[in-house]
């Protein structure tokens, strides 16, 4: 059982001008085995505070904490944060050239689980990661995120998700560009590793069609840097019907 | 012993070829104050091959297929006696790389060196030669392809720490032939390469590609001149370095001249260098001199960068260590270009020479 505690988070970016505040104070709560929706317009700072808990150097924090199982994770750096139990499938994930899928995975996994897999039962482990994402083998000999998809780069994502297994897991928009069929089978992916894991789920979504797949026990209303409005799922259709007018302050 | 001739000019740095080189670590092979024992180290690591010969020649059955004008070059061209040939028949098809390497049992002292390797008509052939250990070597390889041939030339420079090396890997490319070259340049003081193309008939092609990684104090320089003198001939260019440390410094020049008569060209050179410390400095120059408008493609980019954080991020924030990460971007920048050495052994240890630079630069 782990809780991820986030506790009146204040983000800047730093800019040629100055800096420039992002996220004013947010406080959210995830524990195992729950999952969590974060909704939102543009710009709001929901990968702010996916970055910012991953900790992207990009962003700094001026403000507040985010603890898992009462340990500092802000103090940690960000492989230690990955050592954790922490994992973030990002909204735009990064092209490596050179670095094959494979290679990729391996050294992750022997980082995250303190020696080298196994190779007989790693192979294994891959191929059935990959053929359960609806991934062609052949991707494991291809660079990371090289010339990917917008949605093959998401299944990529998932399927690591699937292989390193964290405690908590912040999906940013997984589901933006993925076919019908992707996205159920992203959603699976997301369930199996819930479920076999007890894992956390903080899934930052535009649209309530992957809620079907992956039911979240609470939404959040994300706006101007902030959590604004908490509910249960029904929270979520009533965004969908009604925008964001009521929360933007206008 | 010998002294070398004097009737040469010598550089005082000014000039446009020099500008860039530290003449007062090339060991006098510029100004001939080097002394040069009559050392010929160069041997054949192969065992032998139907339709293969390696012999010594002297000079005055093989002359110099090219003009130089560098004058290291010229002072090879004018001081050695004997030319190790590389030769490889008509109509042959070599599968097996030849191995060229350098022998450390011979008379120590500098060397000047000159070698041939020539390609038969539709033979096609690999050749690898392997530059290690500690020398002061000025060479001029003349690389001739006949007629429908192909190259695959793979030059190593993995010299320790204090070698000196200048050297010409001129290649003349037959009607319809394919040359590749792979320069790896991680080892050496001051490597000082010229890897030049002249075209000699249409229809030939050649890809010139390299990596190198200076660390501190290595000056590591190489010249490319892809001469366009004839038409429908091809060319790719694409040369990657790593620089860390203080005072590293590498230069790129490429320098492509497509004549009147080279209608039809097809060029394309690429220069990127990775920065990976403070106190390095990487000098790239491309360029582009077209006497026709009549071609198919001119274009060169250059790139000098440091590592990217989002890469990084990516990699650590999956449980990688930032040393770790590191290694994995730098192994992969250069694993465009290592990829084309076909033998894994040589691969593997290219990429663990660059894990030790790396390490090296204290990262
Ligand atoms: N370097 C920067 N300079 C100025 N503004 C920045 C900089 N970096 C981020 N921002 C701003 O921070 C805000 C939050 O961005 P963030 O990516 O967190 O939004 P988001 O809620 O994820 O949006 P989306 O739904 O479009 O993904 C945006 O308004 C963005 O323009
Ligand atoms: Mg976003």
């Amino acid at each position: 059982m782990s809780t991820l505690e986030i506790r009146g988070l204040e983000v800047s970016v730093i800019t040629e001008k100055g800096p420039i505040e992002i996220l004013r104070g947010v406080d959210l709560t995830i524990a195992s085995g729950e999952t969590h929706a974060i909704m939102g317009p543009n710009g709001s700072g929901k990968s702010t505070l996916a970055y910012s808990i991953a900790g992207h150097p990009k962003y700094t924090i001026t403000g507040g904490s985010v603890t898992l199982d009462g340990v500092d994770v802000l103090a940690m750096k960000v492989d230690e944060r990955a050592k954790a139990g922490l994992f973030l499938a990002m909204q735009y994930p990064v092209e490596i050239p050179g670095v094959s899928v494979s290679n990729f995975l391996r050294t992750a996994a022997t980082a995250l689980r303190g020696e080298a897999p196994k190779l007989r039962t790693w192979v294994g482990e891959v191929k059935e990661a990959m053929n359960a994402l609806a991934m062609d083998p052949s991707f494991s000999e291809r660079n990371v995120n090289e010339g990917f998809s917008g949605g093959e780069k998401k299944r990529h994502e998932i399927m690591q998700l699937e292989l390193l297994k964290p405690k908590i897991a912040i999906l940013d928009e997984t589901d933006s560009g993925l076919d019908v069929d992707a996205l159920r089978i992203v959603s699976e992916g997301v369930n199996r590793a819930k479920a076999a894991n007890d894992m956390g789920v903080l899934l930052i979504t535009h649209y309530t069609r992957i809620l079907r797949y992956i039911k979240p026990d609470f939404v959040h209303v994300f706006a101007n840097g902030r959590v604004v409005e908490e509910g249960g799922p029904e929270l979520a259709d009533k965004l969908e019907e009604k925008g964001y007018a009521e929360y933007v302050g206008n | 012993m010998s002294l070398l001739a004097t009737n040469f000019l010598t550089p005082t740095g000014r000039e446009e070829a020099w500008r860039f080189t530290p003449l007062n670590r090339l060991a006098g092979l510029h100004d001939g104050s080097v002394e040069v024992a009559q050392r010929e180290s160069l041997v054949m690591k192969s065992p032998a091959t139907q339709g293969v010969s390696f012999t010594r020649v002297s000079r005055e059955l093989l002359a110099p297929e090219s003009f130089s004008d560098d004058v290291i070059i010229q002072r090879a061209h004018a001081e050695v006696l004997n030319v190790a040939h590389l030769s490889v028949a008509a109509g042959c098809e070599i599968t097996t790389p030849i191995h060229l390497g350098r022998d450390h049992h011979g008379p120590a002292g500098n060397e000047l060196s000159r070698v041939r390797i020539s390609v038969g008509a539709r033979s096609h052939a690999t050749v690898v030669m392997e530059n290690s250990g500690e020398a002061v070597l000025g060479e001029d390889v003349e690389i001739v392809l006949e007629p429908g041939s192909s190259l695959k030339f793979v030059s190593l420079q993995e010299w320790s720490a204090k070698s000196v090396h200048a050297a010409r890997h001129h290649a003349i490319v037959g009607k319809d032939a394919t040359f590749q070259s792979v320069t790896v340049t991680v080892g050496g003081s001051l490597v000082r390469l010229l890897p030049t193309v002249e075209f000699a008939g249409p229809g030939a092609s050649a890809e010139l590609l390299g990596i190198y990684f200076a660390t501190a104090g290595q000056h590591f320089e190489h010249r490319i001149h892809v001469d366009h003198g004839v038409p429908n001939a091809k060319s790719r260019v694409n040369y990657k370095g790593a620089l860390a440390g203080n005072e590293a410094h590498t230069v790129w020049i490429g320098d492509v001249y497509i004549r009147a008569a080279a209608e039809g060209t097809d060029t394309y050179e690429l220069n990127r260098n990775l920065l990976l410390s403070d106190g390095a400095r990487a000098d790239s120059v491309p360029n582009l001199e077209i006497e026709t408008g009549e071609i198919i493609g001119a274009g060169h980019a250059s790139t000098t960068g440091r590592f990217d954080d989002e890469q990084l991020f990516y990699l650590m924030s999956r449980g990688i260590a930032m040393d770790e990460a590191r290694r994995l971007v730098v192994r992969g920048f250069f694993a465009e270009i290592i990829g084309n050495i076909k033998d894994e052994e040589i691969q593997e240890r290219l990429m663990s020479r660059i894990d030790d630079e790396l390490l090296k630069a204290g990262h």
